[in-house]
């Protein structure tokens, strides 16, 4: 039929130029909309492929075996074994020896001081302090201890330090790189999965650094953030969609709570400092406070999520609750609340997400901070994930850039799990009708 | 086990503030010292990698905690001179020396006595990349490449709009490349020792700003304090890892930056001399290399009595395992002070000596 010639208006010239017309600009929106999407996964895949690209050395690094003497002459002179005296012990001494005794052609003072910095100085004294410090006994006796090597050296085996590079231009000297393919030829130096960077807090070193306290402190915030922000959240929305009387008042909350969602993270941070370290005396750098200004700066996201979950739950399940002779309340609770819990949940979880994001808050209530410890309890010191990856891209070592992409890592897989979970419950819990 | 001691504690602090209390008490004292009782430092990003450094060598050897705080050197005054109390730091790291004005508003909030400690010098550089033509610049063309104005000749100080578009047109023996700058924003404490050290130092090489600076102080360091707004000095993030990155896309520029990243970046960036001393370790901690500043930290004396560990800490900053040549502070880049004042701080923190402004 489609074939037949005919004189019908359809098909008259005009028509059909029209229809091309038409359809130019199908195939013109469809083109830009492929060239969008390319745009942005190209910029995705940019940013995986360098995080990832530097990212994925840093999970494993460099340690070395050594023998090393706990010389008593050196450690305890009065042979008096008290553990506190012995923490403060001399144990670079004992490092030193054991690398003398291992190159023992080493002699002037430049070599001596090149050979110490193959090894991570602090990582290989404190490993031994630590075990001398808990167990006094091991005085006298022999030790073979597996310790990072020195973050250059590191660097230097991965390929992050050139060495066609002119010597006086490199970290890392002709007669160091000398010694590491020694130990490296006999297996002394090996790559190994990098545990401290799982298990670790924070160092000034790379090779020692770790991210378990910043992650402790993220997820404590999270929690008392979700904890607070979540109940006052829900609890607000429900009263402003199904009791609250609709007036004036009512509406310029409406707007007020749209305009506090967008208002810039840092305001918070200051309202944090104002409010909860100045009036009410909590401790600084607490992730109990760091919660606290971030389920300030979620809850109105939770809200909106909630209302808008709320109002896509079809009348007629309140009017048939109600109509059963139900209370207002029960009909709320009972029957629409559980109906946009997935709505609900979906939106408190991707407003977590972004406030595990944040660091710009943290800032004005001490969180960007250095802490030798992982914190046990919320009013502890402590930093989060992302102040922890805004510090360390600041630091000079080379070592660090990849530290940062391994933290950024740890971060994006923190988030993908999260809205993993947001799009699970959505797809669990939802009922169609 | 740790998630239920933070709800727990999280708990407890929900209820202590709905019982009308303003102190939160952390229910999970820690094995070594209560919560509360870490010493609490604040202040310059400059000296936060040699503060922190201590600070994990410390808790290594005593088990203290400690918490140092990446503030600025502004913000640190400002939180270290609040007042005496555990919600108040007990240690302000500082890259240049407390002003007068910030030692004022301490006194007017009960800290008096400040313990003072000069911990070593810190370089700024000028560096281009690797490949690019070596520079040899004067003070004196630092300021005319880079102040806002500058006088039309040595001897009439009538100030024109800076005229300079490529470093030859200062002076002939500079390359023929465009000047273009990447250096710290205003807000970083290592701009402002660029300014006071490199600016001023070669505005008063010109001279009859040198005789205005006799005359009317102010005027002269409004002059050599301003760096061009018209696009040849470009502010950068705090970030130096981002300015050497730059650099190495960009072989005209040149980027202001810590010492530190220059001995990091060797392999891809050089600095230029100025007056003729290359920027190195050894000029440096001579004096020779003119563009250096002061590092400092202030202990709060009233603190030492309450915290154990405030003073230790500050013993082992002072020891010359620490900061002393070959320290460790050494090899991460601080350059280290002539022994005698080494000597002179290390006896003020031994004896608690409060200085004065």
């Amino acid at each position: 039929m489609a074939n037949q010639p005919s004189q019908s208006i359809h098909q008259s010239d005009r028509a059909l130029k029209r229809l091309k017309k038409r359809k130019a600009k199908e195939i013109r929106f469809k083109f830009f909309g492929i060239v969008a999407i390319i745009l942005a996964m190209t910029a995705l895949a940019w940013l995986l492929v360098s995080v990832i690209g530097t990212g994925y050395k840093a999970f494993y690094q460099h340690s070395i075996t050594m023998t090393v003497v706990l010389e008593e002459t050196t450690l305890d002179p009065t042979n008096a074994r008290d553990p506190d005296a012995l923490r403060q012990a001399n144990y670079r001494r004992i490092i030193q020896e054991a690398l003398y005794t291992r190159f023992p052609d080493v002699s002037d003072r430049k070599g001596k001081r090149d050979l110490f910095r193959v090894v991570s100085a602090s990582g290989a004294t404190n490993h031994v302090r630590q075990m001398v410090y808990k167990n006094p006994d091991l005085v006298g006796q022999t030790l073979t201890i597996v310790v990072p090597t020195s973050d250059d050296v590191d660097q230097l085996l991965k390929g992050n330090i050139l060495r066609d590079v002119p010597e006086q231009r490199r970290k890392v000297s002709d007669q160091q790189i000398g010694w590491v393919d020694e130990l490296v030829a006999n297996g002394e130096i090996k790559a190994r999965f990098n545990v401290i960077f799982f298990t670790g807090t924070d160092s000034r070193d790379p090779e020692l650094a770790g991210i378990a306290s910043a992650l402790a402190g993220s997820a404590m915030a999270l929690l008392v953030a979700f904890a607070l922000a979540f109940p006052i959240g829900v609890g607000a929305a429900v009263y402003l969609d199904e009791f609250a009387p609709k007036n004036k008042f009512t509406d310029f909350i409406e707007i007020n709570i749209n305009n506090l969602a967008a208002v810039p993270s840092i305001v918070f941070g200051l309202l944090g400092l104002a409010v909860f370290l100045n009036f009410m005396g909590l401790p600084r750098s607490a992730p109990l406070v760091g919660g606290m200004v971030l389920a300030l700066m979620t809850f109105p996201t939770i809200i909106i999520a909630t209302r808008s979950a709320l109002r896509a739950v079809s009348p007629s399940i309140r009017d048939g609750a109600l109509s059963v002779g139900a209370s207002h309340i029960q009909a709320v609770f009972h029957h629409k609340l559980p109906l946009a819990a997935p709505g609900i949940l979906t939106g408190s979880i991707i407003g977590m997400a972004q406030a595990l994001g944040e660091t710009a808050p943290l800032l004005m209530i001490g969180m960007v901070a250095f802490v030798t410890e992982i914190p046990t309890s919320v009013t502890d010191p402590a930093a989060a994930l992302p102040v922890q990856i805004f510090l360390w891209s600041d630091s000079p070592e080379r070592a660090w850039a990849e530290r940062t992409s391994a933290a950024i890592l740890v971060l994006l897989t923190v988030l993908i799990t999260m809205n993993g979970i947001a799009i699970f419950l959505r797809s669990r819990l939802e009922k169609r009708w | 086990m740790k998630t239920r001691s933070a709800v727990a504690a999280f708990f407890g602090a929900a209820l202590a503030l709905g019982c009308g209390s303003e102190q939160v008490t952390a229910p999970v004292p820690s094995v070594e010292a209560a919560s509360g009782d870490e010493i609490r430092i604040v202040g310059s990003s400059t000296v936060y990698p040699f503060s922190t450094k201590v600070a994990q060598e410390f808790k290594n050897k005593t088990g203290y905690d400690v918490v140092v705080e990446s503030t600025g050197s502004g913000g640190g005054h400002k939180l270290f001179c609040e007042g005496i109390g555990t919600e108040h730091p007990d240690i302000t790291n500082s890259s240049r020396r407390q002003k007068k004005s910030e030692f004022d508003k301490c006194g007017e909030s009960g800290v008096t006595d400040i313990i003072e400690v000069k911990i070593g010098f810190d370089g700024i550089v000028l560096a281009n990349a690797l490949d690019a033509t070596p520079v040899d610049l004067t003070l004196k063309q630092v300021y005319m490449a880079f102040a806002k104005e500058v006088p039309v000749s040595d001897t009439d100080c009538t100030l024109q709009l800076n005229p300079y578009n490529s470093w030859s047109e200062i002076d002939a023996s500079l390359p023929d490349s465009t000047i273009e700058a990447y250096g710290p924003p205003p807000t970083s404490g290592t701009r402002d020792a660029f300014v006071e050290v490199a600016m001023e130092g070669g505005a008063k090489k010109v001279e009859c700003l040198a005789t205005l600076r006799g005359e009317n102080k102010k005027a002269f360091q409004r002059i050599a304090h301003t760096l061009r707004e018209d696009g040849k000095w470009i502010d950068s993030g705090e970030n130096d890892n981002a300015i050497v990155q730059t650099l190495v896309n960009t072989p005209t520029a040149v980027g202001i930056f810590g010492f530190s990243f220059l001995d990091q970046n060797a392999d891809k960036i050089k600095g230029a001399s100025i007056d003729g001393n290359e920027p190195t370790f050894e000029n440096i901690a001579a004096g020779d290399y003119s563009i250096s500043r002061s590092l400092f930290f202030y202990i709060k004396k009233a603190h030492v009595s309450v915290k154990e560990g405030l003073k230790a800490y500050a013993l082992e900053f002072t020891s010359d395992e620490a900061w002393g040549p070959g320290g460790y502070l050494e090899e991460i880049g601080l350059v280290p002070l002539p022994d005698a004042e080494r000597a002179k701080y290390r006896s003020d923190v031994e004896n608690l000596n409060a200085y004065q402004q």
